[in-house]
């Protein structure tokens, strides 16, 4: 091995600390990655069906957040399209089940079709 | 959704109580947490640490193989290693991404890796010295992987569940490739098949202890099982592993080097001998052969390549100006 790995040695016993140069300092970046905004990515699986979430990434700005997604997301032909949008962009309602946002449209069961009769010899139907 | 948690409406006291039940339903009913549902602290604080964990194995798990690539033996052998270790980047990516889910903020987890507040799995602490080691790894380390992440695909946590199953659909090309590798080898030269059996014998007992302790010894289990975070204790996915993974060795021509490892015809299961945990303890607290190299790498990847993220912040400074 060379270069600045080969001075650096393992200490044992409490946690192999490097007892070269390269002793852990929290030395930041001057411009860190935790400063690129949060993009959620969905994905047109093929032609027809909707575009799909499949996660997040970080990216500086939105063409590169698109090319960032196609490597990370889209590696096996998983996809025709790609949409990015910006996280902090998204209104959402509470997933929750119980959410009262959504609770209006369980009583209302006439909106289903089995909930009317038909006779089993009307044809078509 | 990755946003944090979404904040309750300030009209009233929360009734922490209710929430609990609730949460306490949807886990019972083998139903899904989402990312803005209430969830218990010790849930999403065991939840940041696994997956962190896990994402971290993912890029820690670039390293061995990634030595090889300049020294894969055809183009052939070289553009599936380079395929495969872009995937396990590909999967750290994907995990990371769980985790935001819940809080936490990926540059954070990154620096927790390198100043070790975090840990990674042992098995990546260990030297690739052939080229029989990268089919080993993608073999036993990939199997025992696959082993551990198929019941993950089930696991309580929404965004957890749907990165393993990303995850999952692609470990099986890792694991078939190693295979195959080892196949190509077992039919090559008496050196080369030497190789395999050396690589076997330094890998296998190294793979078993990547199901974490035994469950007498395994603190953390019961309450995540119970979470519905994992599905199966790790003895039982133990089990599972060595009992898949003996004929696969007979087929490929290679001896497990275990001399109590035996089918009991009773239960149709393999007796196998017992695991250094010692080892495992001083590996998993940074003793192991190449832990310090590991993550001096990370930490050089991180600021060698600091320039990269200053460049692309950069362009889309000028770019958002020349558009403005």
């Amino acid at each position: 091995m060379s270069g600045p790995l080969a001075e650096v040695t393992a200490e044992g016993g409490h946690g192999a600390v490097p007892t070269g140069p390269q002793v852990p300092v929290a030395d930041q970046p001057r411009v860190s990655r935790r400063d690129w905004p949060l993009y959620e990515v969905f994905v047109r699986g093929k032609r027809g069906l909707n575009h799909v979430h499949v996660g997040s990434l970080h990216a500086p700005d939105d063409e590169m957040a698109v090319h960032a997604a196609r490597d990370v997301y889209t590696r096996r032909n998983e996809g025709v399209s790609i949409w990015v949008v910006e996280a902090a962009a998204i209104t959402a309602s509470s997933p929750d089940e119980k959410d009262p946002m959504f609770a209006p449209s369980g009583d209302k069961v006439y909106r289903h079709p089995t909930f009317y009769e038909i006779p089993e010899d009307v044809p078509h139907m | 959704m990755s946003a944090p948690a979404l904040e309750r409406p300030a009209d009233g006291p929360v009734d922490t109580a209710a929430l609990q039940q609730q949460f306490d339903a949807v886990i019972a009913a083998g139903h899904r947490i989402e990312p803005r549902d209430w969830m218990p602290e010790g849930y999403r604080k065991t939840l940041i640490r696994q997956i962190a964990q896990h994402a971290h194995s993912e890029i820690i798990g670039m390293q061995p193989e990634g030595d090889w690539l300049l020294s894969a033996p055809s183009l052939r052998r070289k553009a599936i290693l380079l395929a495969k270790v872009q995937d396990e980047a590909g999967h750290g990516m994907y995990l990371y991404s769980a985790a935001e889910t819940l809080g936490a903020d990926r540059a954070d987890l990154t620096d927790k890796l390198i100043t070790r507040k975090q840990k990674y799995s042992s098995i990546f602490n260990y030297p690739t010295p052939t080229y029989a080691d990268v089919g080993v790894i993608g073999w036993l380390v990939d199997g025992a992987a696959i082993c551990n992440q198929v019941p993950l695909c089930r696991s309580s946590y929404g965004p957890y569940a749907r990165a393993m199953i990303r995850v999952c659909k692609e470990e099986s090309f890792h694991q078939r490739q190693g295979y195959e590798l080892l196949m190509t080898m077992m039919r090559g030269t008496p050196e080369q098949r030497a190789m395999v059996q050396d690589a076997v014998d330094r890998w296998w007992w190294p793979s078993l202890m990547m199901f974490g302790p035994p469950d007498d010894d395994s603190p953390n289990s019961a309450q995540s099982m119970a979470w519905g975070i994992k599905r199966h204790s790790n003895d039982e996915l133990r089990q599972r592993y060595v009992d898949m993974s003996v004929p696969q060795a007979e087929v490929l021509g290679v001896t497990l080097p275990d001399p109590e490892l035996a089918l009991d015809p009773a239960t149709g299961r393999h007796r196998f001998g017992a695991i250094d945990w010692d080892e495992f303890k001083q590996v998993i607290s940074g003793s192991g052969p190449a832990n310090a190299e590991r993550i001096a790498r990370r930490r050089a990847a991180r600021d060698d390549n600091a320039w990269v993220t200053e460049a692309a912040t950069a362009y889309a400074a000028k770019h958002a100006a020349d558009a403005a």
